[in-house]
């Protein structure tokens, strides 16, 4: 059970009114994490719990560490890990290798999709898809069923059926590897997903269909992080949470309406709030 | 960064699977080479005078030739006197079927993968197999010879279609070619033979796979195939070799002759031991390959897929003679730890409107240097000839090297020739991209590498394609299993 539930059954003037409370499972739980690159800090203690269900949105200016956090929970080696834990699902993932967080359900879209020639999308996601049933004890799809659920997921996120052939990436433009990015992420079923800046150099319509493909997969089981500059995609994402990260660490969360504030007032008005606190 | 180059490196380490030595009664012709010598190995296979005297004249040219040194590689000089020129399976008279085959050579074969057993028919592909120095079994002869097809090894064609061997053979790649091809001419002691009659296409695809496994003996095979006015054969090659520390001379020849509208598409697999991880041992691949289309219309085309061997020195080459035929090079070279390859191809446009296409594919791991070398050549007769190469590096970590020399001579105003050259690097980006969607580096790397090579290895035939890949990956597989 991903989701528990509690029911009261009331009266009120005669009527019966039935209240049930979701109690959402944990997912992730980030604690005072800090990360250095050849040896400058950029993470600087964070704090970051995140519950089966939710949408969190991390908000800042260029440089404050969104990227790099989203690097450090995917398991990219160059960034070393210099304290704290990460919880993902009662395991400290910290200690695994990248191909394993992404095989326990972590999905990371990135913000600048790799090409890889001579290899189509469809052998590259296959693969992906095999190792990940392999890990967990499945045998591979075979060829049917393998097609059957990439044409099920090509109509969920709107996919042109010829990028499926190509390369992976290979020539694709800057909202068809996006939308690649939501493609593989509706494949390979991710408990967690990271959004990193996933709706930059896309134009409205792709955003919007970029957006649509990530809304249908959301569930009360998975949880999305969205890193972002901008309330554009947050207003088709429609985040339960924001968060501010500013010079490595959160310093502001907030509900949506966050968003809708920095939007009007910049990010300075968080820098003066935040600076002053520090003084 | 340097984490991602040691896991690449862990990952292109793996051991040679085929290393094993047979232990089988062996006839060999003691170390050295001189006019005895080839008088020895000439009478031992009861070959007719003009044979020997053919080897003869080779032997007078190569003692005159000097080693080549213009090749992209390295190594200690070969002391020519410290090799034995002919080692055979020590045979009881003759063998007729392969129940009198040594149960230990079929053995060999059996852990090799290949299926001497004329029983399996499933398989449809004719074997000739070659063990150091001599031919000793040869499948499917009897189905082949019922649509006029002949296919033996080149001793049983010298003793059986003298007329055949005795037209053709040296006629694409003449004694005096180089110095290898020369010394080939002196000592070769087996190869396959192979005769397509006029309008025949050969019912199934003929491999020869090649074995070296006496210490210190070289393998000097000689192949010769001949396709008839409108016929077609897809031919197969493959080779192993035991590990050993001393590094062992594979000096072959491969002939191909192409009548008019005829079509010839060999096929290589080269899995010679490629030494250990330090360097030490290996086979010498010093190979003259080279096919003619004589007839209009004619084609042929090279495939192959090089992963073993100390040394590569091969450049499978094609003669456009006759007009419109065309000429066809697919190159896979993985190369890793201490290899060293330099190959390419030569496509020599004579005839008018030929055509030719070079794909080169270049993958290079570990301290290994890897070169391609092509010369495509529009001679002043070739009107419109056409080419088009394509010559992709690979590199897998920092310590190996990719190069490409190129040649082009054009001495006709109508010849387009086109030459493009990409070099790239496995990033780390690709494999942290392949990890974070749960494939491992190892699975990441051969997923990369294959996909790299696929224009090259859509040409193999069907086996042997998922044969090569399986090596392509295994070549470069770090942990076991």
């Amino acid at each position: 059970m991903d989701k528990e539930e509690i029911i009261f059954n009331i009266q009120v003037e005669g009527k019966k009114i039935i209240i049930k409370f979701y109690i959402r499972k944990k997912m992730l739980s980030i604690k005072d994490l800090r990360a250095s690159v050849e040896g400058k800090e950029i993470l600087k203690g964070i704090n970051l719990d995140v519950n089966a269900g939710e949408v969190h949105a991390i908000m800042g200016p260029n440089g404050s560490g969104k990227s790099t956090l989203a690097s450090v929970l995917a398991g990219r080696e160059e960034y070393e890990v210099t304290g704290g834990s990460v919880d993902f699902l009662g395991k400290d993932i910290l200690d695994l290798s990248p191909e394993d967080r992404a095989r326990e359900g972590l999905f990371l879209a990135f913000q600048y999709p790799v090409e890889i020639p001579g290899v189509s999308t469809t052998n590259f996601i296959k693969t992906a898809v095999n190792e990940k049933r392999k890990y967990h004890g499945q045998p591979p799809l075979d060829a049917v069923s393998f097609m059957k659920l990439m044409k099920e997921k090509m109509n969920l996120v709107e996919i042109d059926k010829s990028l499926l052939t190509r390369s992976i990436n290979e020539g694709f433009s800057g909202g068809e590897k996006k939308k690649n990015e939501i493609f593989q992420m509706a494949m390979l079923e991710p408990k967690l997903t990271i959004l990193d800046e996933t709706d930059s150099g896309l134009d409205i319509d792709a955003l919007r269909i970029v957006a649509n493909g990530v809304n249908k997969l959301r569930d009360e089981n998975r949880a999305i992080i969205v890193i972002t500059h901008y309330q554009r995609l947050l207003d088709y994402l429609q985040p339960d949470f924001v968060h501010v990260l500013l010079n490595g660490k959160i310093v502001k969360s907030g509900t949506k309406e966050l968003a809708l504030e920095l939007e009007e007032k910049g990010y300075d008005f968080i820098k003066d709030e935040f600076l002053s606190e520090a003084v | 960064m340097k984490e991602e180059l040691d896991v690449l490196e862990e990952t292109v380490s793996r051991d040679y699977q085929y290393g094993f030595v047979t232990d089988i009664e062996t006839d060999v012709v003691p170390k050295g080479l001189n006019e005895n010598v080839i008088r020895l190995i000439s009478q031992k296979k009861n070959e007719p005078e003009w044979m020997l005297n053919w080897r003869l004249k080779a032997y007078a040219h190569w003692l005159k030739m000097e080693e080549p040194e213009w090749a992209n590689v390295k190594y200690p000089p070969i002391d020519f006197q410290d090799i034995i020129y002919y080692a055979a399976p020590r045979k009881k008279a003759k063998v007729n079927g392969l129940d009198e085959v040594d149960p230990e050579l079929l053995k060999t074969f059996d852990k090799l993968g290949i299926s001497l057993n004329e029983q399996k028919r499933l398989t449809g592909v004719a074997v000739d197999v070659v063990m150091d120095s001599v031919s000793v079994a040869t499948s499917f002869k009897k189905q082949l010879s019922e649509v006029g097809i002949i296919f033996c090894s080149i001793s049983e064609a010298i003793q059986n279609h003298p007329e055949l061997v005795r037209k053709y053979l040296g006629s694409v790649v003449p004694m005096t070619d180089n110095y290898f091809a020369a010394l080939n001419s002196a000592v070769f002691t087996d190869g396959s033979f192979c005769y397509i009659p006029k309008g025949v296409r050969c019912p199934m695809e003929l491999s020869t796979y090649f074995r070296i496994n006496t210490e210190n003996s070289g393998q000097f095979e000689r192949t010769l195939i001949v396709a008839e006015d409108d016929s077609y054969v897809s031919y197969l090659e493959g080779c192993t070799a035991p590990k050993r520390d001393e590094n062992q001379l594979h000096a072959a020849v491969v002939e191909l002759f192409a009548h008019r509208k005829a079509e010839i598409k060999y096929s290589t697999v080269q899995n010679w031991f490629p030494g250990d991880e330090n360097g030490q041992g290996g086979i010498y691949n010093f190979v003259t390959k080279r096919g003619i289309c004589m007839g209009d219309y004619s084609k042929i085309s090279w495939s192959q897929v090089e992963t073993g061997s100390a040394i590569t020195w091969k450049y499978p080459s094609v003669i456009l003679k006759g007009d419109n035929s065309i000429g066809e090079f697919y190159s896979v070279a993985l190369t890793n730890h201490h290899q060293q390859a330099d190959t390419g191809t030569k496509m020599l446009h004579l005839g008018k409107n030929t055509r030719s296409r070079i794909v080169s594919k270049g993958i290079s791991a570990g301290q290994s240097q890897n070169s391609y070398r092509g010369l495509v050549r529009a001679g002043k007769h070739a009107l419109n000839a056409r080419n088009y190469s394509q010559c992709d590096s690979l590199l897998l970590g920092d310590k190996c090297g990719a190069h490409t020399f190129p040649y082009i001579e054009s001495k006709n105003k109508t010849a387009v020739i086109e030459h493009e050259a990409t070099t790239s690097k496995i990033g780390e980006d690709q494999l942290f991209y392949c990890r974070q969607r749960g494939i491992d580096t190892e699975a990441a790397v051969a997923l990369i590498v294959t996909g790299f090579a696929k224009e090259v290895m859509n040409q193999l035939p069907m086996e042997f394609a998922v044969e090569a890949q399986k090596l392509l990956a295994v070549s470069l597989e770090g942990s076991v299993g």
